[in-house]
């Protein structure tokens, strides 16, 4: 928990300092969701917004690890931190705080832009909350698998997409049935396992590929 | 199995990296109070072999023993630009634990000469000074071995002299190093001379 803690504080300060380097991924949510607003508002569904929600995701955690390999920390807490699994936890938490936490308190203000209603918005919100924690801790052993090459970007969206399909289409289908009022129970709690199964073994995945990474 | 007291054994270490071999059968032993340079010239696989005595790199085969805990400086410096020297270190002493601090962070800072630029952003500094940021990490984290990556670089000349002091009086308690250097670091009055370990042909 100590180790958690102390990585957790470290990203949101620099995550802070870095400033519109961190905002980047959400401001690409609210220009997509207005531009789609504008020109096709009304006639989409809420799977649009899972849609973004995935693409603000690839475009957050590509970039997870890349500072900390160029200045050696690293190397440091590959080194150091015993065990790993915590401060990778720590790491990726304060990570979706900034990215994933964000798109999903938006979303209401999305859904209303993009379907004109804004029935289930609390299903939404918990769906998002949930699925999004889920995008990253995947996303991240994408991330991590690259970093050492110099080469993000469409590499990890190629490589992490497929894994996200489960989150997207049980999210979406959670959203949509909540927004029509049909029951929720079964999407809302396949999600959760999916979570469950990500926050046990994405973190160990992670410290795998990281540790691969820094072999030449 | 170990002799007790060797702090680090490395032996038949064969290491290539793309396709090239860098070194083969090198064996290394660390006792308390050694110091062992590693010699050659660039790309002759010093950084290489001390990645695999810290482990951030596997040697395709023989086997590296680590008895104790060691700290590593390599040649990224492991310190974030945006934090300042102060977090860096307490994030190393947050993650690391590496024993207890002997002294605080603050301390260290004096002692590697940058008592006044603690609290601004490593972006913000020098070379020199960021390595004395990452040198720090050895203070406010004691640990038995010591794994430097030309520890030397970028320090200036007094830069350099605390440097040869912190490593007498690491080695005077005990402790053991092995340096990458392409300098003589001049061993205390008292202190065995370091053995030399030569890369490349």
């Amino acid at each position: 928990m100590r180790l958690f803690l102390a990585q957790f504080r470290r990203e949101l300060l620099i995550a802070l300092r870095s400033g519109t380097d961190a905002a980047s991924p959400l401001v690409f949510f609210v220009l997509a969701t207005v531009l789609l607003g504008l020109g096709a508002g009304g006639a989409l569904g809420l799977g649009v917004i899972w849609v973004l929600a995935l693409f603000a995701n690839v475009l957050a955690v590509e970039g997870v690890f890349r500072r900390d390999h160029d200045d050696g920390t690293l190397e440091q807490l590959l080194i150091h931190a015993r065990p790993l699994f915590p401060t990778i936890v720590g790491k990726l938490c304060a990570h979706w705080m900034l990215s994933g936490v964000p798109v999903a308190m938006l979303s209401p203000g999305a859904a209303w832009m993009l379907t004109g209603a804004t029935a289930g918005a609390g299903i939404l919100v918990l769906t998002l909350t949930m699925g999004t924690l889920a995008l990253t801790l995947l996303g991240a052993i994408g991330a991590a698998l690259t970093v050492a090459t110099g080469r993000g970007g469409l590499l990890v969206a190629i490589l992490v997409l497929p894994f996200y399909v489960p989150v997207l289409i049980f999210g979406a289908n959670a959203s949509t049935a909540a927004m029509q009022g049909a029951p929720t129970a079964f999407p809302i709690l396949a999600l959760a396992a999916l979570l469950a199964g990500c926050l046990t073994a994405a973190p160990f995945a992670v410290g795998k590929a990281l540790a691969i990474s820094q072999e030449y | 199995m170990a002799v007790g007291d060797d702090l680090l054994v490395a032996e038949n270490v064969r290491c290539a990296v793309g396709g090239r071999w860098l070194f083969d059968g090198l064996s290394l032993t660390l006792v308390p109070g050694g110091l062992v340079e590693v010699r050659g010239a660039n790309g002759s696989g010093k950084s290489t072999l001390l990645r695999c005595l810290v482990g951030l790199h596997e040697p395709d085969s023989g086997t590296v023993r680590r008895n104790v805990d060691g700290l590593y400086v390599g040649h990224r410096s492991g310190i974030c630009g945006r934090m300042t020297p102060v977090e860096n270190l307490r994030w190393t002493v947050g993650v690391a634990r590496a024993g207890t601090p002997t002294r605080s962070i603050e301390a260290a800072l004096v002692r590697v000469g940058l008592g006044d630029v603690g609290d601004d952003l490593c972006d913000a500094l020098s070379a020199g000074q960021q390595r004395r940021v990452a040198l720090a990490r050895l203070l406010v984290c004691p640990a038995p071995v010591w794994i430097l990556d030309e520890p030397l670089t970028a320090l200036d000349d007094a830069g350099r002299g605390f440097m040869c002091e912190l490593m007498d009086q690491h080695r005077s308690s005990g402790g053991a190093a092995v340096c990458a250097t392409h300098e003589d670091l001049p061993a205390g009055p008292g202190q065995p001379a370091a053995a030399v370990v030569r890369l490349g042909r």
